[in-house]
This record gives structure tokens, sequence and C-alpha cells, in this order.
């Protein structure tokens, strides 16, 4: 199949960071705190590259935007199998109010000048937890979705994904092109290894402005605050039935 | 409040071994080692680390006075959570000024009752001090604070086509496991902490602040003087508390194949694996699973192996070379009568074909329940492999002990998970009177009696045995000279 994959990926604070709030409220800290690629940008990237190995689709381009670190996210996904990359250069002011509306429209205009089959997203960022950029894009490309998606099969020119909903699994049929998001059990992610990040150096990046594709950057969202989950409080101990129920009329609970 | 120390101190109790510890608590004199020395020291501890790096709580020490193994808790009298180096050599200062034991402790995954504070005195828990430092990508090397564990390490390392494989089953810190001189699965490949340690920066007793190898040093390798860094791997925090590691570190394998295979006897298990070591085959896992284990994974996981010697392999390296290897590999084990080869690549039916070794210590506590699980620990000459697994399931059996065995035949060293009713006195005498009876069996094949456990609480009289009267007398004096107030983890090693 002749077929081009697009992924996009997230360059996000590690998940293993233990995360803090700027004195200024305005947001959390971000410098010198451990970035790497969204874990569910991870399970995307994981997928496009199965897809080619199994030489359904021929060609996996990756895509961010962001500032100039991005690159390394995008070149690990280049390590772990992807064939080329896209560097959307989001810098300064515009990248810290970056969020789903505007990525979904760059990505809408990407598929369509990469004459992409398919595109593959994580189901959401661990650090908005916004759950919109993939269901943005499709309704941008006016494409059909299958997000949360478990389990991809690739059918002649229909996908059938396996969708993990709150009732418990949906199968659904989709024409391409098409979106898909990537939930956490549709495969486990490879590790970038040694001689593959060395393939990777040599693999292109192009970069591209927002504007070249024509979108606007502006926010329609202001952060006003951040604050971290208020302390959790010391519990007091009682001796008797009495003493808690005493406790609970005093606190107005009953 | 005497009697309520009594009857605390009598629920921490497991077992009937470690009998000087379980007197020292039931004394209810848990402060009998330091006297009025805590409460002067309290305030200056609590200057060092701030007040939220003292505890005195009693389950906080309770914690902190037991690890993995079977051996009864032994709580420090107060645990302190120091930031960095500077505020450890502190700490110890003042230890050392009162004479108060120091017990470092880092996740209390250790097997072999390691932290357990037999004179009381103070825990110094590395848990704060959990940064990656310096990762040299070219170098292949990484230093790394105490409190990291290697999990945590090899996750942060993901993205770098490198990673720590020593991996001894537990999600232990690293410089826990270089005090332990931990191994693993993977050791037959990689090596053990011993091989993948370069050096280490040690708070003595005293609170000088060492650097075994020189400050930042991180040669691939040395000739400079004395190897101090091996000293203290494997020392168990009785030299001194360890606080930064540089690590060598591996190129993650481009490909991993598993595989699994039956043998009709632990002869044909063992001769194979020997022959694949002779062969040069640079396999990365070869774990042997006895008939009795094999019994016990089917019924725990719904699997249906055959109940026989089975070997678990795994294989390292890229594409054609793991494809020669799996070849080579299941030629010898047919020559050996070995049945029912099979193999995977891909990471989910990787992880359901080893899904057997994964839980073999579950699987084995799963079949008596209410009972609890000690492993045995010891390393011979791999070409005594099979008459030692023979004679210990002999023994096993006369004795009515239930003991599946695993082991890292690679390495010739094997675990017999014993598991025992801590209810029954008579069953846990047995238990030990065996455990000595597998370790003099494997002193006398020119083993150890500790592979990768370490000596611990339990096995200090073994060592002595194993390495000599000359050998002992050198350790202690080497001890005396480090520690001559011998405040560092008393009571263990030597």
């Amino acid at each position: 199949m002749s077929a081009r994959v697009l992924v996009g990926v997230k360059r996000v604070i590690d998940y293993a960071v233990k995360i803090r709030v700027k004195p200024d409220n305005s947001g959390v800290v971000t410098d010198g705190v451990k970035h790497s690629m969204n874990p569910f940008c991870e399970i995307a990237v994981e997928e496009a590259v199965k897809l080619k190995e199994k030489k359904l689709i021929k060609e996996v381009v990756v895509v961010s935007c962001g500032p100039q670190q991005v690159q390394e996210t995008i070149r690990t996904a280049l390590a772990m199998g992807a064939d080329r990359g896209i560097h959307v250069e989001v810098s300064g002011k515009d990248s810290d109010t970056l969020g789903p509306l505007q990525v979904s429209k760059i990505l809408a205009a990407l598929a369509k000048k990469e004459d992409a089959r398919l595109v593959i997203l994580g189901k959401q960022a661990i650090d908005d937890d916004c759950n919109q950029t993939g269901q943005m894009t499709a309704a941008l490309l006016d494409w059909p979705q299958g997000t949360f998606a478990s389990e991809v099969v690739l059918e002649g020119d229909k996908l059938k994904v396996v969708r993990e909903v709150d009732g418990g699994l949906e199968t659904v049929r989709l024409r391409m092109p098409a979106v898909v998001t990537a939930d956490l059990r549709l495969n486990t992610p490879r590790y970038a290894t040694l001689p593959n990040i060395m393939k990777a150096k040599k693999k292109k990046i192009d970069v591209v402005k927002p504007s070249d594709l024509g979108v606007d950057l502006t926010s329609r969202l202001e952060v006003l605050r951040v604050d971290e989950p208020p302390q959790r409080q010391a519990g007091v101990k009682v001796e008797t039935v009495e003493d808690l129920l005493s406790k609970l009329k005093e606190a107005g609970r009953i | 409040m005497p009697f309520a120390l009594l009857r605390r101190a009598h629920k921490l109790h497991g077992t009937a071994w470690a009998r000087v510890a379980r007197r020292r608590a039931i004394d209810g004199r848990t402060y009998a080692a330091t006297g009025g020395a805590l409460e002067q020291v309290l305030p200056a501890f609590r200057k060092v680390t701030g007040d939220d790096g003292v505890s005195l709580g009693a389950v906080v020490r309770e914690q902190h006075g037991r690890d993995e193994s079977v051996h009864s808790c032994c709580p420090p009298d107060v645990v302190v959570w120091p930031r960095s180096v500077e505020e450890v050599s502190a700490l110890a200062k003042i230890c050392h000024r009162h004479g108060l034991p120091i017990i470092p402790f880092g996740t209390g995954t250790g097997l072999e009752g390691g932290v357990g504070a037999v004179k009381g005195g103070v825990c110094f828990s590395l848990r704060k001090m959990d940064r990656v430092l310096d990762l040299h990508q070219d170098d292949f090397d990484v230093t790394v604070e105490p409190g990291i564990t290697r999990k945590a390490l090899n996750s942060h390392l993901r993205d770098t086509g490198l990673w720590f494989p020593v991996d001894p089953g537990a999600d232990a810190s690293l410089c826990g496991m270089a005090a332990t001189s931990a191994s693993g699965t993977n050791a037959v490949r990689y090596g053990t902490m011993r091989d993948n340690v370069l050096n280490l920066e040690v708070v003595l007793a005293d609170g000088t602040v060492l650097h075994t190898a020189g400050r930042g040093r991180r040669p691939r390798k040395t000739s400079a003087g004395y190897n101090l860094t091996g000293l203290f791997v494997g020392s168990e925090g009785t030299l001194g508390v360890i606080t930064k590691a540089t690590l060598r570190l591996h190129g993650i394998p481009e490909l991993v194949l598993s595989a699994v295979c039956s043998f009709p006897s632990v002869q044909a298990a063992v001769d194979s694996t020997v022959q694949v070591l002779q062969a040069g085959i640079p396999i990365a896992r070869i774990e042997f699973l006895d008939d009795v284990m094999m019994e016990a994974c089917n019924r725990f996981s719904g699997l249906s192996y055959p109940v026989a010697p089975t070997l678990f392999l795994e294989f390292h390296g890229c594409d054609k070379s793991v494809q020669e290897q799996v070849a080579a590999t299941e030629d010898i084990a047919r020559d050996n009568g070995g049945s029912h080869f099979s193999w995977a690549q891909d990471a989910e039916a990787r992880q359901k074909l080893w899904k057997a070794r994964h839980d073999a210590w579950y699987a084995a506590l799963a079949l008596r329940p209410g009972c609890k699980a000690y492993s045995t620990d010891v390393c011979v000459p791999i070409s005594s492999l099979p008459c030692i697994v023979v004679e210990t399931k002999k023994d096993l059996k006369e004795n009515h002990l239930t003991g599946p065995i695993a082991g890292h035949v690679g390495d010739g060293n094997f675990h017999c998970i014993m598991v025992m009713d801590p209810e029954d006195p008579d069953e846990m005498q047995r238990v030990h009177q065996f455990t000595e009876r597998l370790a003099r069996r494997a002193l006398s094949l020119d083993g150890t009696c500790t592979g990768e456990h370490g000596v611990g609480l339990g096995k200090r009289t073994l060592l002595q045995e194993e390495v000599g009267p000359a050998a002992i007398e050198v350790m202690r004096n080497l001890k005396a000279t480090l520690d001559p107030k011998n405040l560092m983890n008393p009571g263990k090693v030597v």
C-alpha cells in the first residue's frame, strides 16, 4: 500500500517528575526539568511503525509543534522507526498558549499537504489532559475518527477500530482517510536502541512555520491561575462513637 | 509501659530466627544502646535535616527495621532523612561523637536482614537523595544518588538507548544493590554489581567523605592503587554509607527473544547450560525451574507446561545474531533430550512465555496459602550444579519440606523457595537446619554460601567457614581501620 501515516507527538514533562507550581501561580516549573515524549504519543508512533513493518503503509511522518527542543522528541520517534519528521516552529509566548485547537488546525493542514491516509495521535497529553486534538483534527478534515483505540486493523480501504469506552469495548469500522487516537492498551512501545538512534540522526526533519500552513495561533483561552491541590490535612482520632457523633455535629455534617 | 512494649515486641516476631534480636526487643529496652544519648542528639539531627527529616514514630521505625527476609523486625531508635552528602556527613559526625550505631537504608528489599538495627541506633534513610546526577551517554556511564531505584533509572534512560541491566527482581535502590553486591537473571551476560560499579562516594563512620576511585573519575578501567571501590561493593553498610555511585551502562539490545525448553532430567538441563556457555553463545538469561516449581507455576498461572526441569532462555542482539544464537541453542537442547522448544519475539508474547518464571515466587507461596517463603541462595561452579541440585531435592524430600527450585544456572546459582508455616516451630527449625546443610554442601563443592543475597544477619558463621580464618582476620582488621567504634551496621557480615 502506498499510504502515508501522519503521527503527532508532544513534548511534555516526563511522567516520573514531581511537578511543582511556580511561586507566582502562573504555571508549573519547566526550566531544568526532564521532558520526554508523551506516553500516549509513544504508543501512537509504535502503532504506525508496526503498520509499516507489516507493509500495510509506506511511510511514517512524525510531526511536533513547539520550540527548538521538540526536535529531540521527533528524533526519538525517528529512532523508533518513523521515516521523517516535521517540526512546526512555535516559540515564545505562542508556545505557552499553544493548545488543541491550534494544533489540530496545523495537523489538518499537514494531513492535506502530505496526502496522509491516516492520522494517529495519542488520546491525550499528560500535562493538560485535554483529550481534544484528535477529535478536532477529524472534525476540521471532515474525516471519521476512532478514538481510545485499543486495537486497529486495516481491512482494505477500511479501518476496524476497537475503542475502550466506559461501558466496555466498542468496535467501529471507518472509511479511510481517518483519525485514530491511541489508548494505553493498543501496544507496548519499543525502546530506541543505540544503532537506531545513530540511524535517526541521518533522517530528515523539515522545519515549517504555522503561517506557512495558513494557521492563526491566537489562543481563545487564557490561563488565570495554577494552584497545587490542597494539602492533605491531618485527621483526628476519636476514642468512642459518642465522640465521633459529637465531632460530626460540630462540623455541621449531621 | 514496659508491658505495652513487650506486647508490641511480641507482635513483631515472625520466626524462630535472629534470637539475639528477639531477646533485645523483648527486653523492652529499645533505647538500651543509646541511653540518654538520643535525647541529646535529636536537636542536633533536626538542625541538619530540618524538622521533617527526623522521626521517632513507632511505625516509621518498624518500617525501617525490617526488609523482605524472614528475620524479625529490629527497629532503630530513630530514622533520619538526609538530603545531601553534606547532611549525611554531618549526621555521621554527630553519631560518631555519641557512639550511636548507623544503619543505611535504601528500599528495604533485602533478603538477609541487613537493615535490622540489632543494637538500636540511627537509621539513615537515603530515600530523599534520588537524583540522577551526571549522565555521559557517549561514555556509557551515569552517576546517581543512593535513593534512586533501578527501574526509575532505566525509565530516566529510556530515550538514550542505554540501560542498567543488573536485575535482582525487586525494584531496589542502586546503592543498596552496590552495598549487597546484587546480581540477578542478567548476570551471565552483563555481570553483577561488582562488574558495573566504577566509583563510589562513601561517608565513613566519622563523617569523612571518601571517593573510592577519586572524585568524579570514571575511566572504564584502571590500575591505580588498591581497589577501594571493590571493597565497598558488598560491604552491606558495615564500612560506610554510600552516597553516590558511578555505574557502567550498556546498550539496550536491538532485539530480545525469549525461549522455553523442557528436559528429561536436571542433569540434561544443566549439561545444556554448560554446553551453551562453552559454545560461546552470548546468552542473556538462562533460568532453571525444577519440576516442583513448574507444577506450582502451572497451577498458579493456569499454564500447561510439561512438569519437568525447564530452562527459560533470553537472547539479546541484532536480528541475524539472535537467530543464530537461538538455532545453536536449540541444537544443543535437542542433543540433550530437550523437548517442547518454543520461542517468542514480540513483547507481549515474550511476557506470556516467561510468565511462569516471573510469577515463580508467588506460585511457590500459593502452594501453601498462609505460609511465608524464604529463598536460599547458594552458588557453585557450574559443573557441580547437577550434583548439588539432585542432593538438595533428596534432602527436601527426606525432610518433608516444600522447596521448589529456581536458579540462574548460567552462574551456578540457584534458590530453593522454602515455603513454611511461621506458626510451626518444628518446621521452621527443620528449614533452618536444611539451609545450613545446603550452604555447607555448596561450600564442600568449592562454592559460596551466598551467591547474591549477602551475608546479613544469618550467614556470619557460614562466611567464616567459607573464607577461612586468615581472610576473616583481614576483613576484621579492615573493619577496625575504617570503623574502629563499630558503629556502621553492627552485627552484620563480620
